[in-house]
């Protein structure tokens, strides 16, 4: 590993039926990242369940009530790491809580790569992993055509899944899709090209996660750096010193440049940008930096430094998409709280404007909120929030919903 | 971070390294700010020595705005309680030691053989200390790449009065919006290094040029063999008739209680040789080292529900 490595998160999408257990084994075998005692486990286990031949599905599965249950029960991570990326795979069940889990997991990824049985081609649950993705913003997304062993590796039966499913993910305007036909079972295009494909003149799964370009994954333009915490040492020769600790969520900052204290529209200029490692000039998301300022002004843990060139909105009320993800409904006589990057705020929902059918996209009347229901909702909260729009921001623009009397985090809202 | 020059348009590289240690500092403040009385394990192992440089870069130049806190087995390697001792007066914070031999003291914890492995007994002198102190969150500096069960826990993990961990019931995380809120009595562990894997600590370590204790390096060691695993010779592990001593270049990938934590054997003597070795290495971290966590598959799901980390 070289000291340019990035990092790439990803999540796969389908079904136990589609692969993606075996996508998953696959891509840690042969990328060389299981260990001799993780395949004895497993290998183990295999021949417990009187299987044939090793099971690489059972790598991703975590917990003892799952093993026991022989289903997995939530967001596990797994690692691994090629000379060029290192990889998160955020692996999510697919069974009846899956839209809470998949926006769980979508919301950290750059990539989601989503199966499909090439038997079976689009499939109910290949536009709503799809509609998900979309929602949740992921950058990049993979159509994996599975099982094309099963198929004969046929070219005409990848292209026609392909032309259906780009016309299903135009009507949501997802334009850029990698379609990768593969045989996850036999190794073909996973990391290797195999000779059954030799009609397809792309890259292998593997190769594309290690080469799609992440730079613009976060917003470079719009400055947003949440305060975090104040920096006030009180030691030998830092009496004076005053600084703002937080992590740069989008765009970057220099010394010298002016910024606005959100909400009180308070200016300043920055002085310097602290670190550990000595001060610098200038600053980019995602790093973690503390700001000091030329004016002593009032601020503290949730404000927000923007540039007033590209300013959030600044408001008490907005309408949001929102996913349920407590097993309680939604109680309108409850109190929730909004943390939104680093603020907690009181807040009412005042309007539930629709829920969205997952599979159909179909709009409904809302009444209630239920677990893994996705709606449109507006709400007001007690106090200004800097707020953008999810599709510009994913950091500025996401909040979580917390009922203040479990303390359980109840909901994941979308500003729209 | 490094900057490159490209066409005219400046260009920055951020690594991995970077990415971790951005998100890892990002974490530690959330709860430096939102937690009333927060404490930072510290073993001094190589993870909590990570974790000490990641509260440099997130808390300096202030102090840290919390103590570390060690539970001592008292089978702790030497070196690793004389590293800890430095690290924390070099860096001029506060060090609280706890021992089972306090909670032995007080019949909290009943020893049946001294020489076993003491780690099932940590979770009780940590409630304890929890108690003592009032403290509503714990950072350590455990790794979801090590085991099957912490890579299903969540960053901010959730405990009950009892400091039990319930798998089904762990709070969703989404983006980098983490929920501390917790009732009174009731505590979170948090894991800023979750996301990190055994490599990622070595190139840490070889980047930051941080000082560990030195038994991770290679060295000749007196050593039993027992089954497929080597045993260092100590005050708590002896020979048993039979047994031969043998001494081997070893060197420890963890360094837990004496008794059943396994060196490998090894000739690697800096950190940048211990990368090129374990990038070559077809063994698990635990699966190398810890006797105790094979017992069963299960063993460290179990442990953790009953309040261990």
């Amino acid at each position: 590993m070289s000291n340019t490595t990035q990092l790439l998160r990803f999540i796969t999408a389908g079904s136990v039926d589609d692969g993606k257990s075996t996508l998953i084994g696959r891509l840690l075998h042969d990328s060389k990242s299981i260990f001799e005692d993780q395949l004895s486990a497993i290998s183990k286990t295999s021949e417990k369940r009187g299987m044939a031949a090793v099971d690489l599905s059972l790598l991703t599965d975590g917990l003892q009530a799952e093993r026991e249950q022989g289903i997995t029960i939530d967001v596990a991570y797994r690692y691994f790491a090629t000379p060029k990326r290192k990889f998160i795979i955020g692996d999510t069940p697919g069974h009846e809580q899956y839209t809470r889990n998949m926006v769980t997991a979508a919301s950290t990824a750059n990539l989601v790569v989503i199966l499909v049985d090439a038997r079976k081609g689009v499939l109910t649950q290949t536009r709503r992993h799809t509609f998900l993705a979309s929602l949740v913003g992921v950058p990049h997304i993979v159509l994996a055509v599975n099982k094309m062993d099963m198929v004969g590796y046929s070219e005409d039966t990848f292209n026609a899944i392909v032309a259906e499913y780009r016309a299903f993910a135009a009507q949501l305007g997802i334009h850029e899709i990698t379609c990768i036909p593969m045989s996850a079972l036999n190794g073909d295009m996973v990391v290797d090209h195999g000779d059954n494909l030799s009609w397809y003149k792309g890259a292998p799964l593997l190769d594309f996660l290690e080469n799609v370009v992440i730079d613009y994954d976060v917003n470079t333009t719009d400055f947003r750096f949440p305060v975090q915490w104040v920096c006030r040492p009180q030691t030998q020769g830092y009496h004076d010193f005053r600084g703002f600790s937080g992590r740069i969520e989008s765009g970057e900052i220099a010394v010298g440049d002016e910024i606005t204290v959100l909400p009180s529209g308070r200016t300043s200029r920055v002085k310097q940008i602290v670190t550990f490692d000595g001060n610098l000039q200038r600053a980019y998301a995602p790093q973690s930096v503390t700001l000091t300022l030329e004016d002593e002004i009032d601020i503290s843990r949730g404000d927000m430094f923007v540039k007033a060139a590209a300013m959030p909105q600044v408001s008490k009320e907005f309408e949001a998409m929102l996913c349920w993800l407590s097993e309680s409904p939604l109680d309108r006589n409850r109190k929730y709280i909004i943390k939104h990057t680093t603020r907690m705020v009181k807040s009412l929902f005042s309007r539930l404007d629709y829920r969205v059918d997952v599979n159909t996209l179909a709009h409904h009347e809302a009444s209630a909120l239920n677990m893994n229901d996705i709606a449109r909702v507006a709400m007001k909260v007690q106090q200004p929030l800097a707020l953008d729009h999810y599709s510009k921001n994913r950091f500025t623009g996401s909040f979580i919903v917390i009922d203040e009397a479990t303390n359980n985090t109840v909901a994941a809202g979308m500003i729209a | 971070m490094k900057l490159v020059e490209n066409n005219n348009m400046s260009s920055h590289i951020f690594t991995h390294l970077d990415a971790l240690e951005s998100e890892s500092i990002h974490i530690m403040r959330e709860v430096a700010a939102e937690c009333k009385n927060p404490a930072l394990l510290f073993s001094g192992g190589k993870d909590s020595i990570v974790m000490l440089r990641i509260a440099e870069k997130a808390f300096r130049p202030a102090k840290f705005p919390f103590p570390l806190v060690h539970i001592d087995t008292e089978h702790n390697f030497p070196e690793v309680i004389a590293c800890r001792d430095k690290l924390a007066a070099d860096l001029g914070e506060r060090l609280i030691v706890r021992s089972l031999e306090g909670s032995i003291k007080r019949g909290s914890i009943v020893i049946k053989d001294p020489d076993k492995p003491r780690n099932p007994y940590q979770s009780v002198t940590l409630l304890e200390t929890i108690a003592e102190f009032g403290f509503d969150a714990c950072m350590g500096g455990a790794r979801r790449d090590e085991e099957k069960a912490r890579a299903k826990e969540r960053i901010f993990s959730f405990r009950d009065e009892f400091g039990q961990w319930d798998p089904k019931n762990q709070r969703p995380e989404l983006w980098d919006i983490y929920n501390t809120r917790v009732h009174a009595g009731e505590n979170i562990r948090v894991f800023p290094i979750s996301n990190w894997t055994e490599m990622d600590i070595w190139e840490y370590i070889a980047r930051e040029k941080l000082y560990i204790p030195k038994i991770y390096y290679a060295h000749e060691r007196e050593v039993i063999r027992r089954g497929n695993a080597v045993i260092p010779v100590s005050h708590l592990v002896q020979p048993k008739p039979g047994e031969k001593v043998e001494v081997l270049s070893v060197r420890f990938r963890t360094v837990g209680d004496m008794t059943c934590t396994a060196p490998v054997e090894s000739t690697a003597r800096n950190a940048q040789e211990i990368i090129e070795e374990t990038s070559t290495t077809r063994i698990t971290e635990r699966g190398a080292t810890r006797m105790d966590d094979q017992t069963s598959e299960a063993s460290m799901e179990l442990r953790k529900k009953e309040g261990y980390f």
